[in-house]
């Protein structure tokens, strides 16, 4: 019975070629257009490191001063200090921890007339490469000692490791960072978590290539080198001297397994707030400690005109639909004798129903192919677009069968009206026209 | 004409007058949205930023040490005027769409935290830059050559500067600002002047009214103004000039790094500030008339189905006396009804999304004279989209009454 439904659908949308095309088109554009920004939307909105994400949390506390401070409404800042960084870190309460800021490593290569360059840099602890995950092609990390005894180490990133040494195993070979020789401990194979979470409110972009620079907290700070962001709370009386200025450019990051370990965190942490309180270093005593998804959500990574995009092509595609049901409205009644003469032959309510149901299918089948179609359009002209993310815009595999799904739903929603109009009409005064 | 006929026909073709007023509904209140985003882009994108752009570049070098910068000025300065058409260099630590360097909150009492005015960009700026961006003073003097300090910090500690107008209506309204003072933490500030327009280096990072709150402050070259340089050149020589002294940079000064990002003419600069908002107003653009385009289409392909399901009793209106004008405005008619009807739903519609935008987007309320002229285009889409079909059923003739189907 399918097969004949389907020839009948067939024969009824070449009747009106230049219709159904347009139907086809129209209905493609909103499939298109909501594919396109739902990629974007779900690359931007995606788990940067999906199988350790619900382990990973961000401690925040509040230094600032009492003023404009509201009990249990004031959220804390969103960086720390160095010497709260310091005291949550020397604490060991998590599995890992890690404490980073974000900076530029000027770079020399060692090539005759090579010119110096800048490259994203991150100073850390030794527990950021596990905590992470960050996958190592040669050598490895550096130790706690390392962070304490200020070694020259560094870990650099797979491309700079092409770049400096024609993707040769530099583990042990010498690298000139803002004049100082360090020695390279490991290369990382491709490492560039989207969004770049722990980069979140320390002055880096939020998507985009992975840093190219790894090295030691202290080292770094003895190099003086300085956190791309810097947020100061009080007078400052030098702001070279960061670690005991009152600002915050530090990011804290914990790998906390089960729900017993995060509670024992959360008291951990309250605790240490309460301390410093009664010590009088603090004046407000919120605390936040929330995991990484939860994290990105509060910083809203997603940029607004990516949301508002996803709107506009749902908006779009919303009239595509409706439009789609007008006229496919339209064409069964239409069609209105021939669905006499079928009732008076002998085809049930349920067939007339289905018949016409496979009919809007087809539309939708084909806008969907075309669609998608429109779909790679869109995200290669996202691809030329100057935003971070721009070269990450890929239609993957679950984007692709979802195309067809949003087809589907939209044509088989868009059908039902017609479909149902055409199954309730009375067969006698249709034959009697005809 | 009479309405009257019209509304009776509708009222048996409820589902499908239905669909296209909802259709007419949606489009409206995206119609008037998209509109309404498209303008404040634009508006974003017309931004003054109070210099000579097209003469203008800018040039940055990274990775000295601080006791390197005298030295390393005096080279630059001295090597990139002896380029051709180079019509001056001057020392700046910031320009509009470039980086953002010198933005901190100042306030009317010292220790910035008690009567702030707001965040400002302080524009640090050496001997010669305030001629070449070309800014208007329009009330007060210009600093002189004495007023021109050291600044180790964001700014020299006791400055007499130029506000932009905006800042001085923001923070000294209706009085004078000129001999006025204001605090940036210990830094201590006397206004002697008032520039037309000068733009912060992110206009638009700090709200639509803080567009302009800049400072320009004179400072000596050295200390924290080193490494940004303001090229001018004549419109048409700029980008060969600019190219020359990008590579010019590693024989005036082999150690430094060029900052090839922040090293571009201030037109260039502003094109990638904007690109963002472009992008947006194409595809505002790109969506208004593709919406437009299929909501057309909806009522063609309804009032073309229409008409030919109408044959006969056009043929019967023709034969007893109905002229090809009265079919051609009966359908007229009828679209006009149903479009208004779908207005008046788009209207609603059109406030409620807006309603929408504005509490999950920092959006101002839609203007209410969007809605007439939101009304206007769909009236005259739905007159030019029925006007085909229309035509077609003007040309039935009489004698289709005649016959059966």
């Amino acid at each position: 019975m399918f097969a004949y439904y389907l020839d009948l659908a067939l024969r009824s949308l070449k009747r009106n070629k230049v219709l159904t095309s347009l139907m086809i088109l129209a209905l493609a554009l909103g499939i298109g257009a909501t594919i396109t920004t739902l990629t974007v939307l779900r690359l931007l909105s995606g788990d940067p490191l999906p199988q350790k994400s619900a382990q990973l949390f961000y401690p925040q506390v509040d230094p600032n001063a009492k003023d404009g401070y509201i009990a249990g409404q004031t959220k804390p800042d969103s960086i720390m200090t160095y010497p709260d960084a310091m005291n949550l870190l020397h604490a060991h309460r998590g599995t890992h921890q890690a404490a980073m800021a974000l900076t530029q490593a000027k770079v020399m290569p060692k090539q005759a007339n090579a010119r110096p360059f800048f490259s994203d840099a991150v100073m850390t602890t030794s527990d950021f490469f596990a905590m992470f995950d960050a996958p190592f092609q040669y050598g490895g990390g550096w130790t706690a000692a390392d962070d304490d005894g200020r070694a020259q180490l560094v870990v650099i990133a797979g491309f700079l490791n092409d770049k400096l040494f024609a993707g040769a195993n530099s583990v042990g070979r010498m690298i000139r960072i803002d004049d100082h020789d360090m020695r390279i401990s490991g290369v990382l194979k491709p490492w560039a978590p989207q969004p770049r979470f722990y980069a979140q409110d320390l002055g880096g972009r939020s998507y985009g290539d992975g840093d190219a620079v790894f090295l030691p907290l202290q080292t770094a700070r003895a190099m003086e080198m300085g956190p791309q962001d810097t947020e100061c709370y009080a007078a400052v009386p030098d702001i070279r001297h960061l670690e005991t200025a009152p600002c915050e450019w530090l990011g804290v990051w914990v790998e906390l397994h089960g729900d017993e370990a995060v509670a024992g965190y959360r008291t951990f942490l309250d605790g240490y707030v309460k301390q410093q309180v009664a010590l009088g270093r603090f004046q407000r005593s919120e605390t936040s400690l929330l995991d990484l998804m939860g994290w990105l959500r509060q910083e809203q990574v997603v940029p607004d005109d990516v949301r508002l995009q996803a709107g506009l092509a749902f908006g779009f595609l919303l009239i595509c639909v409706v439009n789609t049901v007008g006229l496919l409205l339209a064409k069964c009644l239409r069609r209105s004798p021939e669905i006499g003469v079928r009732r008076a032959l002998g085809a049930t309510r349920r067939e007339i129903f289905t018949q016409f149901m496979v009919e809007a299918g087809i539309v939708g089948l084909a806008g969907g192919v075309l669609g998608l179609l429109f779909a790679e359009l869109g995200l290669l002209g996202i691809r030329h677009q100057p935003a971070q993310y721009a070269s990450l815009a890929h239609l993957d595999a679950s984007m692709f069968l979802f195309t067809f799904v949003v087809a589907l739903v939209a044509s088989l929603v868009a059908g039902i009206l017609p479909a149902w109009r055409a199954c309730v009409l009375a067969p006698a005064p249709q034959l009697k026209a005809a | 004409m009479q309405i009257q006929p019209v509304l009776a026909a509708l009222r048996r073709h409820r589902l499908a007058t239905l669909l296209i007023a909802m259709e007419i509904a949606l489009a409206c209140a995206v119609l008037c949205n998209a509109c309404f985003l498209v303008v404040q882009r634009w508006k974003l994108i017309q931004t003054n930023s109070g210099v000579d752009e097209s003469s203008l570049a800018v040039l940055t070098v990274n990775g000295f040490e601080p006791n390197q910068v005298t030295d390393l000025n005096a080279r630059m300065l001295n090597g990139l005027r002896a380029l051709p058409g180079m019509q001056s260099v001057s020392l700046i630590n910031q320009v509009p769409f470039g980086p953002q360097v010198g933005a901190a909150g100042i306030s009317l009492d010292q220790g910035s935290f008690t009567n702030t005015i707001g965040v400002v960009d302080f524009v640090l700026a050496g001997p010669g830059t305030f001629q070449a961006l070309g800014l208007k003073l329009v009330e007060g003097s210009l600093p002189s050559a004495d007023d021109y300090l050291l600044a180790t910090n964001l700014a020299p500690p006791d400055a007499r500067v130029l506000v932009s107008r905006a800042l001085a209506d923001h923070a000294w309204p209706g009085q004078s600002p000129l001999g006025k003072e204001f605090w940036c933490d210990k830094l201590h500030f006397r206004v002697i002047g008032v520039v037309d327009h000068l733009a912060r280096a992110h206009p638009h990072d700090w709200g639509a009214q803080s567009v302009e709150w800049t400072v320009f402050t004179p400072a000596q070259p050295g200390g924290s103004l080193a490494g940004t340089y303001l090229l001018r050149a004549s419109p048409d020589e700029l980008p060969r000039v600019l190219r020359a002294a990008r590579d010019a940079v590693p024989k005036i000064a082999p150690d430094v790094v060029l900052d090839q990002e922040n090293s571009q003419t201030i037109d260039d600069l502003r094109t990638d500030y904007f690109k963002s908002d472009r992008i947006m107003i194409d595809l505002l653009i790109g969506v208004i008339v593709t919406m437009l385009g299929v909501t057309a289409l909806g009522i063609v392909g309804l009032a073309s189905f229409w008409v030919q399901q109408r044959r006969r009793q056009i043929g019967i209106r023709r034969a007893i006396g109905a002229t090809r004008g009265d079919i051609l405005r009966y359908f007229q008619t009828e679209n006009f009804l149903i479009v208004t009807f779908g207005i008046v739903l788009g209207m609603a519609l059109a406030y409620a999304l807006n309603l929408l935008l504005m509490t999950h987007y920092e959006l101002p309320r839609l203007p209410l004279y969007y809605l007439p002229i939101g009304a206007l285009v769909l009236w005259g889409l739905g007159q030019l989209a029925v006007l085909g079909p229309a035509l077609r059923a003007a040309a039935v003739p009489p004698v289709v009454a005649t016959r059966s189907v």
